[in-house]
């Protein structure tokens, strides 16, 4: 298998977008997690039906309401860019746009996991004079790491995956926004590309398949340690 | 300290309304499912936000509807062992008793780990996971854990109701050596079990309903017999004081009380032990004339304090065996044709098998 600079260039960037994606959508989520799980508040079904959108909507038509709203002239764009934030067209962007439509698979796994959890655990540390913060530290998250170890690596995954969204948000620079998808997808537009197509497809069914392994193993680590056997 | 507690809360089907004051020793607070037992539990211990009323402890106002006053459940130190234990199933009985010493307040004063672990017998249990501890063994790591949080006050609801027969037997010593050790920690304890009411408890408190039937020390509010229809007739029975003075080869320990000596099988305390006897009221029998010639040997002279009819055939008989109480229950023909009246002197008489092993303890 002979996989040239582009390639690996691309893998590279895939990465680099999955793991920061993962890592600011993931308190987040939880938050939001945890609003839907537990809270009661006005709005709470526009804001469960919000995170899910992307779920639904076609991948292109979420790429295109982020760069209408994030692109140079759009409204969040245009406050963003004194900050020296740039999105469109470039790696940032791509990293959003994974944010966005790996955020509704790492909700829904961390909100079941919070569901699972018995609050009269909660409450009877509380008896014990636990404060707030605490409870949530010493009980409740160790309880649901589990779910959030699910649902990053969910969120990850749908990161290295994306392909619709980023391609028409950042589209499909080399070395730039050149993600994974994009670049199986160049190769395979140029007449004798498929051999490196079929190189890249390989290495993304590895990593894909080494982030579940990963995560099963995780998950039951911690799923031992919490049942405590 | 003394916690002195007036709660009153709506529910769809009925209205709670209980006062009571819990003092030193064990008030056991006794009722049948629904009566309104945990919900009395959880509002002392600001797991539920009563309507009205106020809970106070040593004097310190915990909640009070008319001031809007409500402390949260972490400030209130009281240690609550409830009847599914609630471990931590991600800590090991250690880990679940030191989480229990590590939030309590700089102040306080109580029971250290070793003495805890001692009093509970938890030494062997220490690295054990919650996942693979009995039923008694995780109530006896929730009731150290609890105590471990030096509390004002020990709430206990239902502790032993998700435990069988022999792990019942187990635990009871532990909780009765929490009485009597030298923690004096006041304990508020949620039952709807007589014989552990009978066995634990100095003040009972009984509910039907949301309501307060019935209060005061155990050893009268249990020979009642206005009582009688609140502990069920099958359950009802005073509970009496006697110290053993011997036991007899033949397995039959002999046992003084105030009006004169019981002989019982199966008494396992030592001589000298004072032990509480349960005497339930449909195992006394009253006689008129002193019996003769009767295979039982238990015979007492009683002098009948009143006489309680109930809705059915039976009356309850108050008892009072000199400084004693004792309660019968006869039918309302024996009423009638023994002519049974207040003041009137007769002769009880309490089956040798009357007093279950189990119902004898200190």
């Amino acid at each position: 298998m002979n996989l040239d600079a582009a390639a690996w260039e691309a893998l590279r960037l895939s990465l680099w977008v999955g793991c920061w994606a993962t890592v600011l959508a993931m308190p987040l989520a939880l938050w939001v997690a945890w609003l839907l799980a537990r809270r009661d508040f006005w709005g709470k079904s526009a804001l469960n039906a919000l995170v899910h959108l992307p779920l639904v909507l076609p991948p292109v038509v979420t790429g295109y309401l982020l760069l209408m709203a994030f692109g140079r002239t759009g409204p969040l764009g245009r406050l963003l860019e004194p900050l020296g934030l740039t999105l469109a067209f470039h790696w940032t962007g791509a990293v959003l746009a994974a944010i966005v439509m790996g955020f509704p698979l790492m909700v829904r796994a961390m909100r079941l996991a919070i569901e699972a959890v018995d609050p009269r655990l909660e409450q009877a540390a509380a008896t014990l004079g636990a404060p707030r913060h605490a409870i949530f530290a010493r009980v409740t998250l160790p309880l649901i790491l589990p779910g959030i170890l699910a649902g990053s690596v969910m969120g990850f995954a749908k990161a290295m995956g994306e392909f619709g969204a980023t391609i028409t948000f950042v589209a499909n620079i080399p070395g730039q926004t050149q993600t994974l998808p994009s670049a199986i997808w160049s190769a395979l537009q140029i007449p004798g590309g498929e051999s490196q197509a079929v190189a890249m497809v390989i290495m993304a069914c590895v990593v894909a398949l080494g982030a579940v392994v990963l995560s099963e193993a995780l998950a039951r680590r911690v799923a031992a340690r919490i049942a405590g056997t | 300290m003394t916690l002195d507690l007036h709660i009153r809360h709506r529910f769809a089907d009925f209205t709670l309304d209980v006062a009571c004051k819990a003092g030193p020793g064990i008030t056991a607070l006794f009722g049948r499912s629904g009566a309104g037992k945990s919900t009395v539990i959880n509002a002392v211990a600001g797991l539920l936000r009563p309507e009205a009323g106020h809970v106070a402890i040593g004097g310190t106002r915990l909640f009070d509807a008319q001031s809007g006053l409500f402390v949260p459940p972490a400030a209130r130190r009281l240690g609550v062992v409830f009847q599914d234990a609630r471990l931590f199933p991600h800590m090991d009985a250690r880990g679940n008793l030191m989480f229990g010493a590590r939030f309590r307040p700089a102040g306080a004063t109580g029971a250290g780990f070793d003495d805890v672990v001692a009093l509970l017998g938890l030494s062997d249990l220490l690295h054990r996971a919650p996942a693979t501890l009995s039923g008694g063994e995780k109530q006896r790591v929730a009731l150290g854990r609890a105590l471990l949080s030096h509390p004002r006050m020990l709430l206990m609801d239902e502790p032993l109701a998700s435990l069988d027969g022999p792990r019942k037997q187990e635990i009871l010593p532990y909780l009765e050596r929490l009485r009597d050790g030298p923690l004096k920690l006041p304990i508020l304890y949620v039952s709807h079990a007589v014989d552990e009411v009978a066995r634990l408890a100095d003040t009972l408190v009984l509910l039907q309903d949301g309501q307060v039937r019935a209060q005061g020390p155990l050893y009268d509010v249990m020979a009642d017999p206005a009582a009688v229809p609140l502990l069920g007739v099958r359950e009802a029975g005073a509970v009496i004081e006697a110290e053993i003075t011997a036991h007899a080869e033949d397995g039959l320990s002999t046992l003084r009380i105030d009006a004169g000596v019981l002989e019982l099988p199966g008494v396992q305390a030592a001589v000298g032990a004072r032990v509480r006897l349960r005497v339930l009221a449909q195992d006394v029998i009253l006689s008129r004339e002193r019996p003769e010639g009767l295979s039982s040997v238990n015979v007492l002279p009683v002098v009948i304090d009143s006489v309680h009819p109930g809705d059915g055939p039976g009356a309850a008989i108050g008892l009072r065996a000199g400084r004693d109480r004792l309660l019968a229950r006869v039918t309302a023909r024996a009423v009638r044709e023994m002519e049974l009246v207040p003041g009137m002197s007769c002769y009880a008489i309490l089956k040798a098998t009357t007093v279950a092993p189990g119902s004898i303890g200190r």
